[in-house]
């Protein structure tokens, strides 16, 4: 699980969150959400290891990750970023063996245990059949897919997603949310992204991480959906946020 | 797939050994095959044959051996740190930073061995500094390649005034250096040479896990456990061996390693550093080893035909990728 300590971060003058103290659990799929610029990503890349300078504390199953060296985070956590990335000549099961490198040699030698795992993740995505395809030819979210199933081969208990949705279409981002779900309920991950779209969120995700500046609000989906806080956030003169059904609304 | 790649090794490795033979046997000179060998190991030739063989062609072989290899990989190692296909010793700058630190001190007219590669190693290392931090802040890799080319004129018109300032024996000696040669490499430069030169692969060799992890960024890298700083630190440590050591020694020689990376790429049909490594050591040594083949056979300067061959190689690469992603 993620622990977030007295937490404090911005750039220069601004600060994003201030003395945040929150807990995402293992075994719940959590959905970061909050109106632009107020620090999805820059909190994302925090945990991640990518921004190192913040105040406060950020604790993986206990360990503070200023203690930590990047192999050893490697092995507790995985990052998929919101980057289309495309790696040219190399076969998806290579790009996925890649996720194996935390625990290969100096030069990257799999083992079998290492290529057993490389095919499990490449199912649990579904994308078995790409294993010898190359990335050049596939669409947006057969990609993202295959970076998933890249995280999912550093065998971590925490997996962090900037935006896993935003290149895909409806029917794609439902998909993608819903294997999200079933990889944190089959093997119990901690799994936490960050998304634009409150429908898929509140329909998905077991918890909500919500940004409301300077603070994070980390409640149950139901509870959130309640409190009041989208509403008061989410809502102008042009949409509102229906508490009752979970949906936004166009104002008429 | 598998067998396809050792294959490919295996056909580089033999083209790669006939080429630096034939490259003994080709020259100026007409010397029968048998005194070749003779020379070679030892047996009875002519003195006169027996010092055409092993002073001048068989260091020229070696260093075009060595240059071919080295400017090769440094070419690799640029274009996945920086992850940009069109990334190159020469084009950024790298290797203009070597003549630049060159210039310095074959124009102040102290050319000592050591002294040039010093100062040669001062250049590329300057130079990649300066590009890693720019690059650091500007992810867009035309503005790093912009860069390298107004690197590349600045420091073309910097040497323009030394030559304009020095003294005529030291001009000579740097005009001459500046048309790139693999052939006025001396015994004593050649001590220097191949130590740095292996030294740099052998570091090349270690770092190919790293560049694997740096196909998918240097942010991705550091997610899947990579210690960024010191393998970039290995990497520059590297690059300014193999391309500021060549660059010292035989002059900026273009092309090779901007080019070479994509022909292992094409040949291997890989992007695995684990057979880019050596499939690019390979083929740029037997790639430059033909150069000086053609280049003595026309009598050209081997800067000539490494622009030839590998222009239109890198215009291939610019079509195919029109995007500019590695």
């Amino acid at each position: 699980m993620i622990r977030l300590h007295d937490f404090s971060i911005g750039y220069d003058e601004r600060t994003l969150l201030r003395e945040v103290n929150a807990a995402i659990p293992k075994g719940s799929l959590t959905a970061l959400i909050g109106r632009n610029g107020t620090g999805k990503s820059t909190l994302l890349r925090a945990i991640a290891g990518l921004k190192r300078r913040y105040a406060g504390e950020i604790l993986l199953d206990g360990r503070d990750i200023s203690d930590m060296r990047a192999d050893e985070m490697a092995k507790k956590l995985a990052f998929v970023t919101t980057e289309r990335t495309r790696i040219a000549n190399l076969k998806c099961e290579d790009v996925v063996a890649i996720g194996r490198a935390p625990y290969t040699n100096w030069i990257g030698r799999m083992q079998d245990a290492d290529r057993e795992i490389v095919a499990r993740s490449l199912a649990s995505v579904g994308m078995e059949a790409y294993a010898s395809r190359t990335m050049d030819k596939m669409s947006d979210g057969e990609c993202q897919r295959i970076m998933i199933a890249r995280a999912l081969a550093q065998s971590t208990t925490i997996i962090l997603l900037d935006e896993p949705t935003s290149f895909l279409d409806l029917p794609n981002r439902y998909e993608l949310c819903s294997l999200l779900a079933r990889l944190t309920h089959d093997e119990g991950k901690c799994i936490l992204f960050s998304t634009h779209e409150l429908d898929i969120a509140l329909s998905l995700a077991d918890s909500i991480a919500l940004i409301d500046p300077p603070q994070l609000h980390c409640l149950p989906t139901a509870e959130m959906a309640r409190s009041g806080h989208i509403e008061r956030l989410f809502s102008n003169d042009g949409v509102r946020f229906d508490p009752v059904n979970g949906i936004v609304k166009a104002n008429t | 797939m598998r067998s396809r790649s050792a294959m490919l090794f295996v056909t580089l490795s033999v083209l790669t050994v006939g080429l630096f033979l034939l490259d003994l046997v080709v020259g100026a000179v007409r010397i029968p095959l048998g005194d070749v060998w003779a020379a070679l190991t030892g047996g009875d030739c002519p003195q006169a044959t027996a010092k055409i063989v092993l002073n001048i062609r068989l260091i020229k072989a070696v260093v075009a051996l060595l240059a071919g290899a080295a400017l090769s990989v440094s070419g690799l190692q640029m274009q996945t740190l920086f992850r940009n296909p069109l990334a190159g010793p020469y084009v950024l700058g790298i290797s203009s930073g070597a003549s630049l630190g060159v210039a310095l001190v074959v124009l102040a007219g102290v050319g000592s061995t050591i002294g040039i590669a010093t100062a040669a190693w001062a250049g590329a290392a300057t130079v990649l500094l300066v590009i890693a931090a720019v690059g650091h802040r500007i992810k867009d890799i035309m503005v790093i390649l912009i860069l390298g080319m107004m690197f590349s004129s600045g420091v073309g018109a910097v040497v323009q005034i030394l030559q304009y300032l020095s003294k005529e024996e030291a001009l000579k000696a740097f005009v001459v250096w500046t048309m790139g040669s693999l052939g006025d490499v001396t015994v004593p430069q050649l001590a220097v040479l191949v130590p740095s030169v292996i030294a740099g692969l052998l570091l090349a060799v270690i770092t190919i896990k790293p560049l694997n992890l740096l196909l998918f960024g240097e942010e991705y890298a550091v997610t899947m456990g990579l210690n960024i700083r010191r393998s970039r630190g290995l990497l520059f440590l590297s690059t300014t061996l193999l391309a500021g050591t060549v660059t010292a020694f035989c002059g900026p020689i273009g092309f090779i390693g901007l080019a070479m990376p994509h022909v292992a790429r094409m040949l291997f049909r890989s992007g695995d550093h684990r057979v880019l490594v050596p499939g690019t050591i390979l083929s740029g040594a037997a790639v430059l080893l033909l150069c000086d083949l053609v280049s003595k056979l026309f009598t050209l300067p081997v800067n000539a035909i490494t622009a030839l061959l590998g222009i239109p190689i890198v215009v291939w690469v610019v079509l195919r990728n029109k995007s500019f992603t590695a």
